[in-house]
């Protein structure tokens, strides 16, 4: 472990679980790059129609 | 940064250097506004692997309409020019200039302390398996090509139709586990945990997307695995709503006559067979882990385990092997959206907590010019039209409703923008505002929803209050739905900026509102969960007060031997204590319950009463993880007969005489006791992976024991089904029984015996007994109390709500509290783990701040309030209370608003009689103005 850490994360991947992650980082203080390798975030989960069990858009 | 590969990381915990590689796009991000025209003049066509291959996209591209960020990109596979040399179409037509062939791979390195990897699943590939004829049968697809033929935004626009015949099919089928529990064709051993839930939920929505009332949905599946919370009641509707559940693996899928169609063989448990057809059918394709995972693994070296996911341990469900790098969603393993969710926010606490010394050290604060003081100024209005590319132009004519805003009373300056939204417009509009002295602003353009925030940012740019801003949304309440008939939309466009300007011109300027914010936090629990939060909170600096009810910590974990990957669990109970009672952070209050709260998020004040006396605790934020505890039985000779044991029991037993269990010579499982029955329709989660490791564990003790597991599915979700598979190996028999025809224990003489019937013999079957283990439900604790102090959701089995079962999985219905554990629902370790470590990291957001911002748009009380109560019944939030006062030596009353829980939905405004409260932005007057200003044009 540094001794002096460093104030920001790097979050690899911009599906539903690297967008929340980054959220929460980034509203606590830390500087958070997001990495994506397609040409824009939101991942499966917004290819999805609806989800269970409120039946909400995935969108 | 989107089109970008981590390809190395160097340094340590605490200060990586990370490569990434970053492909060109081919769009400048900053000049692109996302009018479409490169896609429109692209010629080339091209599988559009967002819709999972059903239709074609360009090669000039956006992923889906929402995409984020919304830009244009140039997909240099299929590009003409940029595999030819040919063509630049796109180039030509930009209308800004936003092309550039010249864009070049780049490489980054960056300095972070963590890494969190996040980078999802693949879907199982079933082209290769001739056996599911996906390649060949036109009417076979897979389930996230369903997913994208039932989306309204998806190549069949909502639509459902055969591919083969473009006709609406009318029967379905969806076949379980392609890809998954298959060890026969494919290398996918494992469950992968969701297909079960899609398949019902494709099944059920499928009937919205059919005008078809002959329709027939039928599921083939192993088990049926709805194992989370609220699931299995949406099984149980699916069935009522007759959805039909075959219990069937078909092991034959061909094309129909024609290949039109499908040809469906299965055989039923009890021997008979049979070949269906069925109009369509969706292969409910599993999880697999990607081949970036494993060459990142490689690069980096953290581990993985035998099928391709990060290796991580039941007390740290988000940690690699490789210090200072995390790992969340189903790249650790199979699993569906809550738990990706939760964990995110677990890898988020994780991978902050040793950086806390540098919290704040890298981020920036936007500063924002003085604002303008419009007090006593006469209204100036600025109306900004937009065309939103073609989707209002094409409908509203802009250019008319433009002119007739210059009409409007105040209005000094209207203009017609392409792209309101874009970042050249948000500059251009800065520069409108301030040359033209505007004081008040409406845009008409698209739903403040999305957009408000950016122009009230805009305003503020300009010196502007944000709340001097009114949004008129021309496109989704009209351009969207009115497309047949520009005529009178365009009509209705000028209605809707004439109510908007009258209401704007009355808009007075708002501040939001700031609370303090205490950064105490109070955890209600002292379980592994209550405790995981407590550390986690305490270690990023909080000061924790940890109430636990009983005298000692630990919870249900101390009558439990070990996790599901098979860790003993009271030595890490004990360190978990230990740490705990030892943190310089932590306050640890036993023999504790909570008795009163007053206040909101961000300062709570609770009394708690400690061994019989009162304390106050204040705290900004708090996590609720109280636990739940096993379901006594009432069955099967529970009680009455002392080898009928509950699971907890025979863990004991397990524990304390191991050389009597070893001389078992039969032990039957029930499952299901107490769950999944009409008083308690729920799945307990936990219990069928705790029989099976049960069962390996007296496998271990005695092979040559006879083991019996009765059960209703096999619910050993995700890699836990390698276990159920282990067991089958060693021997251990599963007995399937239905609901409504029980098993049934009997004692003859102290001999116990089961007797249950065999679904694939035909017959009952009896089972000596030297053990009955009953697979006992989990059963929340009373939490009516903690509701009716917290005014909290509970559900209807009594477990605590989230705020939304999927985004908001650890948030509370109320600002500021968390949940964690059994609480919330039955799960096992790492999960309540898991879901702890998130609490924690929500909390930590609340409590990293000193102030906290909360939007202006408040109710308040006006003189006119005579204190009569009736809004006090009406406010959801509760954020209304009735006071006294005295005025001329007489007591009268009045409405006291909390603004922090105030939500301004207006409820209060709209019951009072007398005018006694509003809602800012939202006042009488302001609604009157927009009233009377639609009535105007009748």
């Amino acid at each position: 472990m540094a001794e002096q850490p460093v104030g920001s994360i790097m979050v690899v991947g911009g599906g539903i679980a690297g967008i929340q992650a980054t959220l929460d980082l980034a509203e606590s203080g830390y500087y958070v790059y997001l990495i994506e390798k397609s040409t824009g975030i939101g991942g499966v989960m917004s290819q999805l129609d609806k989800t269970f069990p409120t039946n909400d858009c995935a969108m | 940064m989107t089109l970008s590969e981590l390809i190395d990381v160097s340094g340590e915990a605490g200060n990586f250097t990370a490569t990434v590689r970053q492909k060109p796009r081919y769009v400048d991000m900053e000049k692109c506004i996302a009018c479409g025209q490169c896609s429109e003049k692209c010629p080339k066509k091209v599988d559009d692997e967002y819709n999972m291959g059903i239709n074609k996209r360009k090669a000039a591209y956006i992923k889906y309409g929402q995409t984020v960020p919304l830009k244009y990109a140039i997909d240099a596979q299929h590009c003409l020019y940029l595999t030819r040399g040919k063509c630049r179409a796109c180039e030509k037509f930009c209308p800004t200039h936003a092309i550039n062939f010249h864009d070049s791979e780049k490489i980054f390195t960056f300095n972070v302390g963590s890494i969190i990897l996040a980078a999802g699943y693949k879907p199982f590939d079933p082209t290769p398996y001739d056996h599911f004829a996906y390649q060949h049968a036109p009417d076979v697809v897979t389930g996230l090509q369903y997913e994208r033929m039932l989306s309204a935004s998806g190549p069949c626009m909502g639509h459902l139709v055969k591919p083969s015949t473009g006709k609406e099919p009318q029967k379905i089928a969806w076949i379980q586990c392609v890809g998954s529990r298959d060890r026969s064709r494919t290398t996918h051993s494992y469950c992968s945990s969701v297909c079960c839930m899609y398949a019902i939920k494709q099944a059920l929505v499928t009937a919205e997307h059919t005008a078809n009332k002959e329709l027939q949905q039928t599921i083939f599946y192993m088990d049926i695995r709805s194992h989370n919370k609220e699931f299995e009641r949406y099984y149980e509707d699916a069935k009522g709503k007759g959805i039909r559940f075959v219990r069937a693996r078909p092991h034959t899928i061909e094309g129909g006559r024609n290949n039109i169609g499908v040809n469906i063989s299965y055989c039923l448990e009890d021997g008979r067979t049979f070949i269906e057809n069925f109009d369509l059918a969706v292969l409910s394709t599993g999880i697999e882990a990607s081949e970036d995972v494993r060459m990142l693994a490689e690069k980096i070296g953290f581990a993985l385990d035998q099928h391709g996911f990060v290796t991580t341990s039941s007390f740290d469900p988000v940690t690699s092997t490789t210090p200072g790098i995390f790992v969340t969603g189903a790249m650790q393993s199979p699993k569906a959206i809550p738990r990706a969710v939760t964990e995110a926010s677990a890898a988020a606490a994780e991978a902050s907590r040793a950086l806390v010394s540098a919290r704040g050290t890298l981020t920036r604060q936007k500063t924002y010019p003085p604002e303008h003081d419009v007090s006593g100024e006469k209204p100036r209005v600025g109306v900004f039209v937009c065309s939103c590319g073609i989707n209002i132009a094409s409908v509203v004519d802009v250019k008319q409703v433009v002119d007739y805003a210059h009409t409007l009373p105040y209005v000094v300056h209207v203009e017609n923008n392409l792209f309101s939204c874009s970042t050249d417009a948000q500059e251009h509009f800065v520069h409108i505002i301030k040359s033209h002295k505007l004081n008040r602003i409406v845009v008409a353009a698209c739903t403040p929803r999305t957009h408000e925030p950016l122009f009230q940012d805009t305003l503020r740019e300009a010196g502007l209050n944000a709340y001097l801003l009114e949004m008129a949304n021309i496109r989704n309440h009209n351009s969207w739905v009115h497309q047949k008939d520009p005529q009178r939309a365009t009509e209705k466009a000028k209605d809707q900026v004439r109510m908007a300007v009258a209401k704007v011109s009355l808009n007075y300027p708002l501040k939001n509102l700031e609370v303090k914010v205490n950064p105490k936090a109070l955890v209600i629990g002292g379980g592994v969960a209550g405790m995981t939060a407590a550390i986690s909170l305490a270690d990023q600096g909080h000061e924790v007060v940890l109430l636990e009810r009983s005298e000692r910590l630990g919870g249900n974990t101390w009558h439990i031997n070990e996790t599901w990957r098979g860790t003993p669990l009271r030595p890490l109970l004990e360190d978990m204590i230990a740490q705990v009672e030892g943190h310089p952070r932590i306050t640890v209050y036993k023999n504790a319950q909570i008795k009163t709260c007053i206040g909101s998020v961000g300062n709570f004040v609770s009394k708690v009463e400690i061994d019989g006396e009162m304390r106050a605790v204040t705290y900004g934020a708090a996590v609720i993880a109280t636990g739940a505890k096993e379901h006594r039985p009432t069955e099967y000779l529970y009680g009455q007969h002392p080898k009928v044991m509950t699971h907890l029991d025979f863990d004991a037993e397990l524990r304390d005489h191991p050389a009597q269990v070893k001389t078992a010579q039969n032990v039957v499982f029930i499952q299901c006791v107490g769950s999944r029955e009409p008083e308690r329709p729920y799945c307990s989660r936990v219990c069928c992976t705790h029989s099976v490791q049960s069962a390996l564990k007296l496998k271990e003790l005695n092979p040559d024991m006879n083991i019996y597991v009765l059960n209703r599915d096999v619910r050993t979700y995700g890699e836990r089904e390698d276990l159920y598979v282990k067991a089958r190996e060693r021997g251990v028999i599963f007995i399937r029984y239905e609901v409504e025809r029980k098993p049934k224990a009997s004692q003859n003489g102290g001999a116990l015996a089961v007797d249950v019937f065999d679904p694939i013999l035909q017959r009952d079957i009896q089972l000596p007994a030297d053990y009955l283990v009953l697979a006992s439900a989990i059963v929340p604790h009373d939490n009516h109390e903690l509701v009716e102090l917290y005014k909290c959701g509970q559900n209807e089995d009594g477990f605590l709500n989230e705020a939304h079962p999927k985004l908001r999985p650890v948030d509370m219905t109320v600002d500021g509290l968390f949940l964690a554990g059994l609480c919330n629902y039955p799960k096992p370790i790492d999960e309540a783990v898991g879901q702890a470590k998130a609490a924690a990291s929500r909390a930590n957001v609340i409590l990293s701040k000193t102030t906290m911002e909360l939007d202006a748009i408040k109710s308040f009380v006006t003189e006119k309030c005579d204190g009569c109560a009736l809004c006090l019944d009406v406010c959801p939030y509760r954020a209304i209370k009735l006071e006294e006062y005295q005025r001329d030596g007489a007591t009268h009353k009045r409405i006291v608003t909390d603004s922090a829980l105030c939500k301004g939905c207006g409820l209060c405004q709209a019951t009072c009689p007398k005018e006694g409260v509003y809602v800012h932005g939202f006042t009488l007057g302001q609604l009157k103005a927009q009233v009377h200003s639609a009535l105007e044009a009748i």
